[in-house]
């Protein structure tokens, strides 16, 4: 056994792998050129890439921020021997209308106004979406947010919105006091009788009376100044905010077991779904005013608000009912084998677990109809489309075209991207493992 | 020894309709009933009432009046002498055409980016996100005005196309000619043509049918009668024997064969544009209006389709394919018989309701005055006869109808494709 020549006794180093599978050119290879079509594929999508950028990136770097008008731009353009239609851009437009875009005809000195209701929406939204992270006690601001934002953004006097929220108060107390002495059920509809009274009948007296004796107010604004982004994101709020409440209602209308009130919900739900916002938009333009008594005739903005909140409420209803469809049947038979009733039941056990699978739908439907808003200016609200048309009409901006919807195009991406960015990081916290 | 009674029978006491959970419901819908006829009661006396004092019965006369007003892009023959009841006959067949070639382009547009998006080349699955979050982001009026402007604004006149040098030329061998006005592009015709058959006389709803048309659907049809026979006669044979008879010459030849055949029978042309004077003349002349509706929807729809494919396809589990492997099928048999089945059962409803969503938005085209029914019926005879509750309430109907038919053959296809389970 004298005969083994050789034995290795210690390993050998490891090898480095080798450079075309590590590093920057390992990824390339397998990402970017891992066959021929690959290859040929990402060849091309970088010649297009290049080609864009090529067209895009002198064009934006236009100096023509100060110009007054198209040919103005046209001649700085000139100057610089920059000649043909995609020369460069022309800034000025926007510098010269982006308020308009943004505020519409809001007086300009007032101006702090929607700011201020716009900052204070974060600030009533921030206990909501970022839960773990604010204190609760915010949740109170939250509550009387609804009422503060109207009277901002519109002004008048403030025993408007006080009486508004006293409405609120009287059913409640009338709700409270009969629940406790008599039926639940009755309670419920006797305190919405009450708020329904004081709202009709003595709301008004009260804020008359109120007034003379103390005349608290700020400026009004009419609604035919608002306009620009301000008018899409009051829109978008006021329907989003209240038809979450109104499609959960209708979803528990729809999959509950009384007969006429699940057909009245499938009706009405299958009825907005079928047709398109534009025909509701025309109800709210035309319509409204005659199915009222004869000799009302409020103001357009919020007749648009209440086609926009009962059309986006049908979306909403499909989609929590989609999450209480897919709650599997043990969680409600548990809730009821603990002797729960049905809003008990509800409130600490379906609706939690209900609302959290239908977050991703909740929230694409509110970036719809974030979206959706911009349809008012075809039944003439100047919204930020609506008044793109009226500056492309101007003689000064007779021709823009990429500036300005860029602009605007840009701003709607910026909203409705982060509010799909925040629906995932939802997703995430609440993943809690099962579904 | 106990004895057992029955328990006292209880004597119907009105409070029971609220306390007693047998009655409670009843209450409930009573309840809800009476709110809901009050509510109804009440606006339909509103409007009556109103309509009274305006002076405007409800009736639905006006439809046969003239509309004197023209469409400038239609299927069917019309002038402005013609009634409101044909201008939204036309606009109603212009929104079908909208929406049939918006759902077409989508689809393909949306499976090519859906699929591209979950390619493993990083460039090109970045380029395709890009795309989808640009398009699904900002509202597709936006996308619609928006192209319309770039149309009008950056496409050369026709009277660029003119003169020795023409600073723009025809496209694809001097057929399609692309200008500010308008797309221009070849039109079918026939020199030995079977003629129209004249559908409803001369009525609102009168209709031209081409017997060419007729004729090539009927030949259509028949070959792919034939065309499915020969593959089930092939399936037959390779269940017998085991071996599989070569086909598809056979099946490419009941198509090219027969349709060729009346197609020369038919003395099929093309009939091409031509700068005639100031304008195009011949071919069929496809609006601007038109085409940034067309494109719009179809980029906008793209971009959700391409994600409810992407869905689709990520939700069939890796194991589906490999057992598929495991079992010795091909990779286009894999695709065919196991991937596909289920990815589209997972893709087939949500794609749906965008093609409904899509139909929904093409009422947008009146924003670039394209004449669908919106723009008709909801537009122009609305504004001209002053009749808003009868033509709202109509455009309303019209739009359920078709919405409520595309439901009623999503909830069959469902039926037909769930999951039989015990």
């Amino acid at each position: 056994m004298s005969d083994i020549g050789y034995v290795r006794t210690e390993m050998l180093p490891e090898k480095e792998p080798p450079a075309s599978e590590v590093g920057i050119i390992g990824w390339m290879r397998h990402n970017l050129f891992s066959g021929w079509i690959n290859s040929i594929l990402t060849l091309l999508s970088i010649y297009f890439v290049y080609k864009i950028l090529e067209a895009v990136v002198p064009w934006i770097i236009s100096p023509t921020w100060d110009a007054g008008s198209l040919s103005e731009c046209r001649e700085i353009l000139h100057a610089l021997g920059r000649e043909g239609h995609y020369a460069g851009a022309c800034w000025g437009v926007i510098h010269e209308r982006w308020i308009q875009l943004i505020f519409g005809f809001y007086p300009p000195e007032l101006y702090w106004r929607p700011i201020a209701a716009f900052v204070l929406l974060g600030v009533a939204l921030a206990p909501v979406l970022f839960a773990d992270k604010v204190p609760s006690k915010l949740l109170i601001f939250s509550g009387l947010y609804p009422f503060i934002f109207p009277w901002l953004l519109w002004g008048g006097t403030i025993w408007g919105p006080i009486s508004a929220l006293l409405g609120f108060v009287v059913g409640w107390a009338v709700y409270t006091l009969i629940s406790k002495t008599m039926s639940g059920l009755l309670g419920i509809i006797l305190g919405v009788l009450a708020s329904l009274v004081w709202w009709l009948v003595i709301s008004s007296y009260f804020v008359g009376a109120m007034d003379s004796v103390a005349a608290i107010g700020i400026e009004v604004v009419e609604s035919r100044k608002f306009g620009g982004f301000m008018l899409s994101i009051t829109i978008g709020v006021v329907a989003i905010a209240c038809s979450l409440p109104l499609g959960i209602v209708l979803a528990l209308g729809r999959q509950s077991d009384l007969m006429i009130v699940k057909y009245l919900s499938v009706g009405f739900i299958e009825f907005i779904r079928g047709v398109p916002l534009i025909t509701l938009l025309f109800v709210a333009s035309t319509l409204l005013n005659l199915f009222l008594p004869p000799g009302t005739n409020f103001d357009i903005i919020l007749r648009v608000l209440i086609m926009v909140t009962l059309f986006s409420a049908a979306y909403m209803a499909e989609v929590i009912r989609g999450g209480l469809a897919a709650l599997p049947r043990g969680q409600y038979e548990g809730a009821d084998s603990l002797g729960l009733n049905y809003w008990q039941a509800q409130r600490l056990i379906i609706m939690p677990q209900a609302l959290k699978i239908s977050i991703p739908g909740i929230v694409s439907t509110f970036i719809g109809v974030f979206k959706d808003t911009v349809l008012v200016s075809i039944i003439g609200l100047l919204d930020p489309l609506g008044l793109a048309t009226a500056i492309r009409a101007d003689a000064n901006w007779n021709g823009i075209v990429w500036e300005i919807y860029g602009f605007i195009g840009l701003l709607f991406f910026i909203f409705c991207f982060s509010m799909s960015r925040y629906s995932m990081y939802l997703e995430r916290k609440l993943h809690t493992g099962h579904r | 020894m106990t004895t057992l009674t029955d328990p006292p029978k209880e004597q119907f006491r009105l409070s029971m309709l609220l306390y007693d959970t047998r009655y409670r419901s009843a209450t409930i819908q009573v309840i809800a009933l009476i709110g809901f006829m009050l509510l109804a009661a009440w606006i339909v006396s509103n409007t009556i009432n109103n309509l009274a004092a305006l002076g405007k019965p409800v009736e639905f006369g006006f439809f046969g009046e003239p509309a004197s007003y023209d469409i400038n892009q239609r299927l069917l023959e019309y002038s402005s002498r013609d009634t409101h009841l044909r201008a939204a006959f036309v606009g109603l067949l212009n929104t079908l055409v909208v929406a049939v070639l918006g759902c077409i382009t989508a689809t393909i547009l949306g499976v090519v980016i859906g699929v591209l998006r979950l390619s493993h080349n990083w460039i090109i699955a970045r380029l395709m996100t890009v795309y989808v979050e640009m398009f699904r982001n900002v509202p597709v009026l936006l996308w619609i005005v928006f192209i319309m402007a770039v149309l009008i604004e950056s496409l050369p006149a026709p009277r660029a196309f003119r003169g020795e040098n023409p600073e723009a030329s025809m496209m694809l061998a001097d057929s399609v000619a692309v200008t500010n006005r308008g797309v221009y592009v070849p039109e079918v015709l026939f020199s030995n043509s079977l003629g129209d058959i004249h559908l409803f006389g001369a009525s609102s709803l009168r209709f031209d049918v081409s017997l060419d048309l007729v004729a090539f659907l009927i030949v259509l049809g028949g070959a792919i009668w034939t065309s499915r026979w020969i593959k089930r006669r092939a399936d037959g044979i390779q269940e017998q024997t085991g071996d599989r008879p070569v086909t598809w010459w056979q099946r490419l030849a009941v198509f090219v064969v027969p349709i060729g055949l009346l197609m020369y029978a038919l003395g099929f042309h093309l009939g091409y544009p031509e700068l005639k004077g100031f304008n195009f003349k011949g071919g069929t002349h496809m609006r601007n209006s038109l085409i940034a509706l067309w494109l719009a929807l179809s980029l906008y729809t793209a971009a959700f389709i391409a994600e409810i494919v992407r869905a689709g396809i990520m939700a069939i589990s890796k194991g589906q394919s490999e057992a598929a492997a495991a079992l010795g099928l091909r990779q286009n048999k894999i695709m065919n018989l196991v991937i596909l089945p289920q990815a589209l059962r997972v893709i087939i409803p949500p794609l749906i309701s965008n093609y409904l969503n899509l139909t929904k938005n093409s009422s947008l085209a009146i924003a670039v005055g394209y004449m669908d029914i919106t723009g008709t019926l909801g537009g122009i005879t609305m504004n001209q006869t002053g009749r808003e509750l009868e033509c709202v309430l109509l455009l309303m109907l019209v739009y359920l109808s078709i919405s409520l038919t595309i439901s009623a053959v999503m909830n069959w296809y469902n039926e037909s494709v769930k999951l039989k389970e015990r």
